[in-house]
């Protein structure tokens, strides 16, 4: 299972590229937004996969024994999920605002903006 | 002797900015520090004669060898008693000259930072310090030559010399760094004693290279000369303190410092013949075809340099004795010189030579300046001049090298240097005056004394020579050569053949001159040959560095955003890809899985197709559903492998992605139709290449990596024991990193404030 899902990981980060590489305003969101899955998911990958067996102590034990689900990575992966949230909404907002106050909504027009003022 | 230059440097910095307020008081009582370090000097010379040296040291960098470490000797005496005497002068000078100028403030800082960085240059006992003092004395002739900055030819002249100076230490601090790392020392003294070391050394050709580099460059010699004419853009005290009498003469210095250790070592003396004899035919035969004053001076002065560097060349005892004396000779009347014509234009409001006549009633005083100058430059007994002049010829006859060549050339420039003296010195004064002269302005005392007082001194150190020589030349010259010359100077000699030699030269040189009638002819002539000069091939060196950067430049840095992207991430590619191509740690022999479920096959599936559909839908509402698709399924795929705090979180901040994205939808621009297949194509290869490699990473660290064992473990143990909570994720966030989970809200919160005041942005539009 994991090759199919580092497979599909490659397969997230060439999309989440080739969006962002477009010169559509929106179409930059969607990459931003498929490569922070991408990268968490990889994360995710790399810290080893275990089924069934989530790091939860259970009622009538006191420590973690046997096999379980690694806990550390998944801590890591809970704080860039929100992390990545944070920057994806203000990217949205951004990009949004720039599109209201200046009308650009080609990314390759961006750059004349500076020289005019 | 760190004193002395530390209070130059706190003098510069204190009249830097209070000198506007002292007014001309204050330029007045600046002229007392060069007196007082001239005084100084002169009382370390009893322990001077009697210790042969003065020695200082404090440690400052001590791991990099790097001190201030202070030697006085004899040649740095020489050097320190001109700057501060011929500084004061100067000083006194300028103080008439520059009389209310706006920036007098900045120009006495300038000069005097100036003084404390060249005396730091000649007392230097380590080479790096060398190399500080060096540069500096380069950084403050940029700003004198520029000086009068709201002219366009004074800042170029300024950059120029800048270019060259600055860039030839540069490349002398490299040989430095050879010198140092060969001897094992960057301590000037040491390294002179530390004998065949370099000789044998492998990097003595490169050293020896780097040295004259920086030499040349400083001292103008061919074919770094042309920086020096540029520079008399400067005022003319500045002309005469840096671009004559002193800082020019440092590269002298440095070559006489070191040739002790070089002398008859692979290229060192034939170098310094060849481009000393060039430099000085060069700068003689064009001195007397301009028409500026200061350019005929600056010319002479490169001729002079060359005859230094000469004389270093033969590096015989009497050629040192011989280098010695001219450059006290050549700065007594060089800045005497200088100050005349200074004075002169002060007077008629013109340096122009074809324009200046008859001045001699006008303004006796000057004149007799003007031929005490010009005598000595011509080096007609009895002025000191004529004792420089006769230790050439001896030291040029005694060479078995070239011996007749070298004594022609030597006559031959001499020829041109004295009628150049006398076009200076004397032309301005006789004749019929000059009925198209603007109105004269008078002349003050602080104009004419000084050149007057270096006049003077070089007639009276001409006709008691000894005196000189005992307390000043003979101590500079020993320590270089150790063997003590066999000629001395005499007011008298004989007719020898040296003498004869010499009459004949001043016959020629004024011969010369009487028939030789400066214009302008000449030096338009001149100017036609200056395609083919070194600095056309500087100028175009550096309009080739200019365009060649501006067009790197525009191809890099061109503001689209994707190019940048694009760029940075082929540029990875190529990384990991060169990284890649040293092989992977892992067999690569992987059994195709079987261990998948038909729920995560259809997962995935699910993605990967919403994935498609985000991609190249053409709708953005598609695009917005496809993505909250590919994140619920990733929420899935928590859920499959353990992890449910992940899955929780996903399933809100994915909805909460979706649910803004589409509040924002309606404000948001819709997808652009323009279409390039070209970009496409490139952008996918880019793009699949990259992903591909992160694949071919992931499943590399899969097979080979190992978790490191402990940390999680450690947390499993105590999630309970210590922390006691159940669910281990959620302690390690709120508890055992706590703290990581406070900062990691606050940026949330930063981001909250940032959309949050966008959105509620009303930007007053920009007119």
């Amino acid at each position: 299972m994991e090759i199919i899902l580092a497979v599909l990981i490659g397969f997230m980060y060439a999309a989440g590229i080739y969006l962002i590489l477009r010169r559509s305003l929106v179409k930059l969101i969607v990459g931003l937004i498929i490569l922070g899955n991408a990268v968490n998911l990889l994360l995710f990958l790399l810290g080893g996969i275990t089924k069934g067996q989530p790091p939860v102590i259970g009622d009538a034990e006191k420590l973690l024994a046997g096999v379980y689900a690694d806990p550390l990575p998944q801590a890591l992966i809970l704080t860039a999920i929100v992390i990545s949230f944070g920057l994806q909404a203000f990217a949205m907002v951004l990009l949004q605002r720039e599109y209201i106050q200046g009308g650009v909504e080609d990314l390759d027009n961006l750059k004349e903006e500076d020289e005019e003022k | 002797m760190l004193t002395a230059i530390v209070v130059c440097f706190t003098t510069a910095l204190i009249f830097a900015f209070a000198g506007k307020y002292l007014g001309q008081m204050g330029t007045y009582l600046i002229s007392l520090l060069p007196a007082g370090l001239f005084l100084y000097f002169l009382s370390l010379q009893s322990e001077l004669v009697s210790s042969g040296e003065i020695l200082l040291n404090y440690s400052w960098i001590e791991s990099l060898g790097i001190d201030l470490s202070f030697r006085l000797d004899g040649m740095a005496q020489i050097f320190a008693l001109l700057i501060c005497g011929i500084g004061f002068l100067v000083y006194i000078y300028a103080a008439e000259y520059l009389k209310n100028h706006r920036h007098i403030d900045r120009f006495y800082g300038y000069l005097t930072v100036f003084m404390g960085s060249m005396l730091g240059l000649v007392l230097s006992n380590n080479l790096i310090t060398l190399f500080i003092f060096w540069e500096l004395t380069s950084i403050t002739s940029f700003f004198l030559i520029g000086f009068n900055h709201r002219d366009l030819l004074a800042r170029k002249a300024a950059l120029t010399a800048l270019t060259l100076t600055g860039g030839g230490g540069l490349i002398m601090l490299v040989g430095f760094i050879m010198m140092g790392q060969v001897a094992g020392t960057y301590t000037i003294s040491e390294i002179l004693q530390s004998g065949d070391v370099f000789a044998d050394s492998i990097y003595l050709g490169l050293i020896i290279l780097a040295l004259l580099v920086g030499c040349f460059t400083k001292s103008a010699q061919f074919p770094f000369h042309f920086w020096l004419p540029d520079a008399m853009r400067a005022p003319t005290p500045i002309s005469t303190y840096l671009h004559s009498a002193t800082m020019v003469k440092a590269g002298v210095y440095l070559l006489a410092r070191f040739s002790p250790l070089f002398d008859g070592e692979l290229y060192w003396n034939e170098a310094l013949l060849l481009f000393g004899g060039i430099t000085m035919l060069y700068g003689a035969i064009n001195s007397i075809f301009k028409t500026d004053l200061k350019a005929i001076l600056a010319y002479t002065t490169i001729s002079a340099l060359g005859i230094m560097v000469l004389m270093i060349g033969i590096g015989s005892s009497t050629a040192i004795l011989a280098l010695l004396l001219f450059i006290v000779v050549h700065a007594l009347y060089k800045a005497g010189l200088f100050l005349l014509t200074g004075a002169l234009d002060h007077l008629t409001g013109t340096r122009e030579i074809t324009r200046l006549s008859g001045l001699r009633t006008k303004s006796g005083i000057l004149f007799v300046a003007g031929i005490l100058a010009a005598v000595s430059s011509a080096g007609i007994i009895p002025a000191l001049g004529y004792h420089g002049k006769h230790l050439i010829y001896a030291a040029a006859m005694e060479t078995d090298l070239l011996s007749f060549l070298i004594l022609s050339l030597i006559v031959a420039a001499n020829l041109f240097i004295i009628c150049a003296g006398f076009l200076v010195g004397i032309k301005p004064f006789t004749g019929r005056p000059n009925s198209g002269n603007a109105p004269l302005h008078p002349t003050s005392l602080l104009l004419w004394a000084p050149p007057l007082l270096l006049g003077v001194l070089g007639m009276v150190a001409g006709i008691f020579p000894s005196y000189l020589e005992a307390h000043l030349l003979i101590p500079a010259q020993t320590g270089i050569t150790s063997v003590e010359s066999t000629a001395h100077l005499h007011l008298w000699s004989g007719f020898d053949p040296v003498f004869w030699m010499s009459f004949f030269t001043v016959l020629g040189g004024v011969g010369l001159y009487l028939l030789f009638r400066p214009s302008h002819r000449y030096s338009n002539q001149l100017k036609s040959l200056e395609k083919i000069s070194s600095r056309y091939l500087l100028e175009q060196i550096i309009r080739g560095t200019k365009n060649f950067f501006y067009f790197i430049t525009h191809l890099l840095q061109n503001g689209y955003l994707r190019y940048y992207t694009a760029v940075i991430l082929t540029f990875l590619i190529f990384l990991i890809g060169l990284r890649m191509n040293l092989g992977f740690v892992s067999d690569h022999q992987m059994s195709f899985p079987v261990d998948f479920t038909f729920n995560e096959i259809a997962t995935v599936a699910i993605m990967v197709i919403s994935i498609f559909l985000a991609v190249f839908t053409s709708s953005r509402i598609v695009a917005v559903a496809s993505l909250g698709g590919v994140g619920m399924c990733i929420c899935l795929l928590f859920v499959y492998y353990s992890a449910p705090d992940l899955a929780m979180t996903q399933f809100t901040i994915d909805t909460l992605t979706v649910v803004l994205f589409v509040l924002l939808l309606k404000k948001l621009p819709t997808y652009l139709t323009k279409v390039d297949t070209g970009l496409n194509w490139r952008d996918l290869v880019i793009s699949c290449t990259f992903g591909a490699m992160i694949s071919v990473i992931a499943m590399e660290i899969l097979l080979t990596g190992s978790v490191v064992e402990g940390i999680s473990s450690y947390y499993a143990e105590n999630a309970y024991q210590l922390a006691k909570g159940k669910n281990v994720v959620n302690v390690i966030l709120v508890d055992f990193r706590g703290v990581d989970t406070l900062i990691e809200i606050t940026v949330l919160a930063v981001a909250g404030l940032g959309v949050f005041s966008l959105i509620r942005l009303h930007m007053s539009v920009d007119s």
